[in-house]
């Protein structure tokens, strides 16, 4: 049984379907790629798995739990994180507080309490270590560079300790440099048990960091396989290159 | 029941003269987002410059129109480039003090020059009214019901069958597509805010021929039609004006039925149950999630 | 200068505890007391409208709903003059509160823009309740508070600094305390990105409401000092609605979402409000002066006082880095690690 699964689902804007019966499932400890053509449907399925879309059919599994439509709180709080395309921080907060946000305490007392003695205050620090940016702590958020900010989006997910990471595009318009040490950062974590389902375009970043690759064009899953295999599928090929 | 029918007839005729107020309103947060809480203001400028030409150069109120019109038009422009535009940051609750600020401006000027005395608009047709159906309707009533009529349908026109309005509507939708598509927005918003208040002129004038006013009479109308606006649903015309429509006739029969005192609390009490029921208002847009 | 904040904060605290003692003169202590009055007031608001961005023009609802409620409770209780009635002034804010609960959930449920107008719709609609519902009110005739008769002319304004001072001081402690917790950083991550603190975990509906509520409580309490200190209340003074913007101007000025600015705003829009009424008295002067101030705070500084002058301290601060830098690296060839002093410490009071 695989760690997070959608199956089945469709999904119409209007006349359009961005989905269409479309099924992917990530095993628990890979770093799980999933590419495709533009308009092929990637994020739209993000959004379907993570909460933000209700799908019009079709169902998403968790660790065997059904969390198809649920919130995007409640799938945070299941342990499942995720990033967006266009960087999502709170740019009004500092740094540091950007990473307190994301671990929410759920009784009165956490809540009351100052933020900054909290014993989430060691983690935070850690995990800003971790990405290179602890000494930006006290900075505004909105101050960072474009490649900064996605990195504090990747660290207020992984305060949260989830299970599995849904990254969309997370080397999108970050320079080379960055993309490597994205990619490491990815491998360490992955190692140290985190699943990861990475949407991306840039290919060498891909075929390199996952495992397993699945193909999607036209809202449904056209292949699956080993980078080498899906790079050779004559499918996939002409999937990207025609129409 | 003749009292209650009498009732909804001059409510629906008011009604006209508010939709007329507070389609400007509703223009203003569509296309720019922003809430003129100096529409009230305005209006009651409107109905001072009527009294002005009508007083002293004795030119009919409708005629009048055709200058104080122009003249608020122009002003509307004005009053946008100088004190709308350059505002930076967060542009709706900036707008608000920033419009409240030109009212304030504009009550003082009008209270210096025309004192705390309540005037009216005077005309042959204020006074004079005509038997219909047995009861008597003032003339002004339904002219000013026209004019509502009038001008709302020049706007239809305007917002349906010119390219001025479809840029309009393009972006009251969606103001960066638009932006996107070549629609020169700063300049559809300009003129927008110009009609705005020119329609504040027009309603203005109306409103000064049914009532007596004075400088301080904008806060109430300007509660009036924010409530308008919020129980239509903001940013829809065709809300604005079921709402207005509404208001007036539910005050109005409220009036007769049980007592002027409770008029308008009537309302009121209503505007708090649709929005327990449905807050974005009669037809206003629902919140979606944002991605 | 950090080190030093503390200390200059216990020199304010100083000072406006031995103000009246200082200037006894009761023209003197009035105007603070309206000040300190609005300050609070304004640190209140900015619980809802600063932190969480939504932006609620209709507090002054809550004022009066304050004010009637201490009005009232003296009057059937036969509460007499004196120390007794501000006893009440934290139930009048119990009063508020279930009010303002009901208020803030039919308004939280729209987006940022609407929530102003229902906000504005809903005073005016509590201001026709105050006119219209005699039986409580006493429609335009008003209510009278308790007359504090053993009060000497020269002391009667002393308790009421005292008190007002204290709401001030509560306010700040509960704004100060709001900001600096986990509640208050969902606050904050509200206004910069509601939907994705949702997404985050955060419980943005209860700590919309739970701000709103805190909020119109401090400024219900404010409105029950208020109708005691001028000793009788009807609806025309009392539900106001320059007042709320006067609110917003206040902490608009002075910086919204900080700590201090709101104060600062208040204390600079009360004592120049005052001002201008003395010169020109409630005629169209003063309309025009008022209006055209707003215009000018609004379009020449519309993140406040503040902020401003912190974004000013800040580049200065760098500039003045930059040139040690230079210098260190000019006379020391090894590296100049403790150049830099932009590690500004988040412990201590955050103003």
């Amino acid at each position: 049984m695989s760690l997070l699964a959608a199956q089945g689902i469709c999904k119409a804007f209007g006349g359009i379907r961005a989905l269409d019966t479309c099924s992917i499932s990530v095993e628990e400890g890979s770093i799980t790629g999933l590419i495709g053509p533009n308009g092929s449907g990637k994020t739209t399925m993000f959004n379907v798995i993570t909460g933000y879309e209700r799908s019009d059919s079709g169902q998403v599994m968790f660790q065997g739990q059904n969390i198809t439509n649920a919130s995007p709180a409640k799938i945070f709080r299941l342990g499942i994180g995720r990033t967006f395309q266009l960087t999502r921080i709170f740019p009004r907060m500092t740094v540091m507080e950007n990473m307190h946000v994301a671990v929410q305490r759920n009784d009165l007392k956490g809540l009351l309490s100052r933020w900054s003695m909290s014993h989430e205050q060691q983690r935070a620090l850690e995990l800003l270590d971790f990405v290179g940016l602890a000494k930006l702590k006290d900075d505004l958020a909105g101050t960072l560079s474009f490649g900064q900010k996605k990195l504090l989006e990747f660290a207020c997910i992984l305060i949260a300790e989830p299970k599995v990471i849904l990254l969309d595009e997370p080397a999108g318009g970050v320079n080379p440099t960055m993309v490597n040490y994205l990619a490491e950062r990815i491998r360490t974590l992955n190692q140290r048990g985190i699943t990861f389902l990475v949407v991306e375009h840039n290919m060498e970043f891909v075929m390199s960091l996952c495992s397993k690759v699945m193909v999607m064009h036209r809202g449904t899953r056209i292949a699956e396989g080993t980078p080498a295999e899906v790079r050779s599928n004559p499918a996939v090929l002409e999937a990207y290159l025609g129409d | 029941m003749k009292l209650i029918l009498e009732a909804i007839v001059t409510g629906l005729l008011t009604g006209g003269v508010y939709a007329l107020m507070s389609s400007g309103l509703t223009l203003l947060f569509g296309v720019m987002e922003i809430i003129n809480v100096g529409q009230g203001a305005l209006v009651i400028l409107g109905a001072y410059l009527s009294y002005v030409l009508e007083k002293n150069l004795h030119i009919d109120l409708f005629l009048g129109l055709l200058i104080t019109m122009p003249v608020m038009f122009v002003g509307g422009i004005l009053i946008e480039i100088l004190f709308i535009r350059p505002v930076k940051g967060d542009r709706t609750m900036l707008s608000i003090l920033v419009t409240y600020g030109i009212a304030l401006i504009i009550e003082g000027i009008l209270n210096l020059i025309f004192s705390a005395d309540y005037v009216q608009l005077h005309a042959w047709y204020v006074t004079a009214s005509f038997n219909i159906g047995g009861f008597y309707l003032s003339y002004i009533y339904v002219f000013g019901f026209l004019l509502a009529v009038v001008l709302l349908g020049a706007l239809y026109l305007l917002l349906y069958y010119t390219k001025f309005g479809y840029g309009l509507r393009a972006t009251m939708q969606n103001r960066m597509a638009a932006e996107l598509i070549g629609i020169d927005v700063d300049r559809i918003s300009t003129i927008t805010f110009g009609i705005g208040i020119a329609l504040a002129a027009a309603g203005g004038m109306a409103f000064g021929a049914t009532n007596a006013f004075d400088a301080g009479s904008s806060y109430d109308l300007i509660s009036r039609l924010l409530a308008i606006i919020v129980f239509g649903g903001m940013g829809s015309l065709s809300g604005a004006l079921i709402a207005s429509l509404g208001m007036l006739v539910v005050e109005d029969v409220t009036s007769v039925v049980w007592s002027p005192v409770w008029a308008s609390t009537v309302f009121y009490i209503l505007l708090v149950i649709i929005l327990i029921v449905r807050p974005q208002g009669l037809l206003g847009q629902a919140e979606g999630r944002k991605q | 200068m950090r080190i030093l904040k503390p200390l200059w904060l216990l020199l304010l605290l100083a000072v406006a505890l031995v103000f009246p003692l200082l200037f006894p003169n009761p023209t003197v202590t009035t105007m603070m007391i309206f000040a300190l009055l609005f300050a609070a007031i304004a640190t209140g608001w900015n619980i809802i409208s600063g932190y969480t961005g939504y932006v609620a023009l209709g507090h002054t609802a809550f004022f009066g709903i304050g004010a009637y409620a201490l009005a009232l409770m003296c009057q059937d209780w036969h509460i007499p003059g004196g120390y007794e009635p501000f006893y009440l002034i934290p139930v009048a804010g119990l009063v508020v509160l279930p009010i303002s609960a009901f208020f803030g959930w039919i308004a939280l449920r729209v987006r940022r823009h609407t929530f102003i107008v229902i906000t504005i719709a809903m005073f005016f609609v509590v201001q026709l309740l105050a006119y219209n519902l005699r039986f409580i009110t006493n429609g335009s005739t008003g209510l009278s508070l308790p007359l504090p008769t053993d009060w000497s002319g020269d002391f009667y304004n002393i308790p009421f600094y005292y008190v007002t001072l204290l709401l001030l001081l509560i306010s700040l402690a509960v704004s100060w305390w709001i900001r600096n917790s986990k509640f208050g950083l969902g606050l904050l991550a509200i206004r910069d990105d509601e939907d994705r603190a949702m997404g985050l975990g955060v419980r943005t509906n209860a700590s919309k409401l739970a701000a709103f509520i805190i909020s119109a409580v401090i400024v219900g309490m404010a409105g029950a000092i208020w109708a005691y200190f001028v000793e009788s209340i009807y609806p025309a003074s009392t539900f106001d609605p320059n007042f709320d913007v006067a609110m917003a101007l206040m902490a608009f000025l002075g910086g919204l979402g900080t700590l201090s600015g709101p104060v600062l705003g208040a204390l600079i829009v009360e004592l120049a409000q005052q001002y201008f009424t003395i010169q020109y008295g409630q005629n169209g002067y003063y309309l025009i002066v008022y209006g055209a101030l707003f215009l000018i705070v609004i379009i020449f500084m519309p993140r406040g006082i503040i902020p401003t002058a912190r974004d000013l301290w800040r580049k200065y601060r760098v500039a003045r880095s930059q040139q040690v830098i230079e210098v260190n690296l000019a006379t020391t060839p090894a590296a100049s690690k403790g150049a830099s002093t932009d590690t500004e410490k988040k412990e201590g009071i955050n103003l």
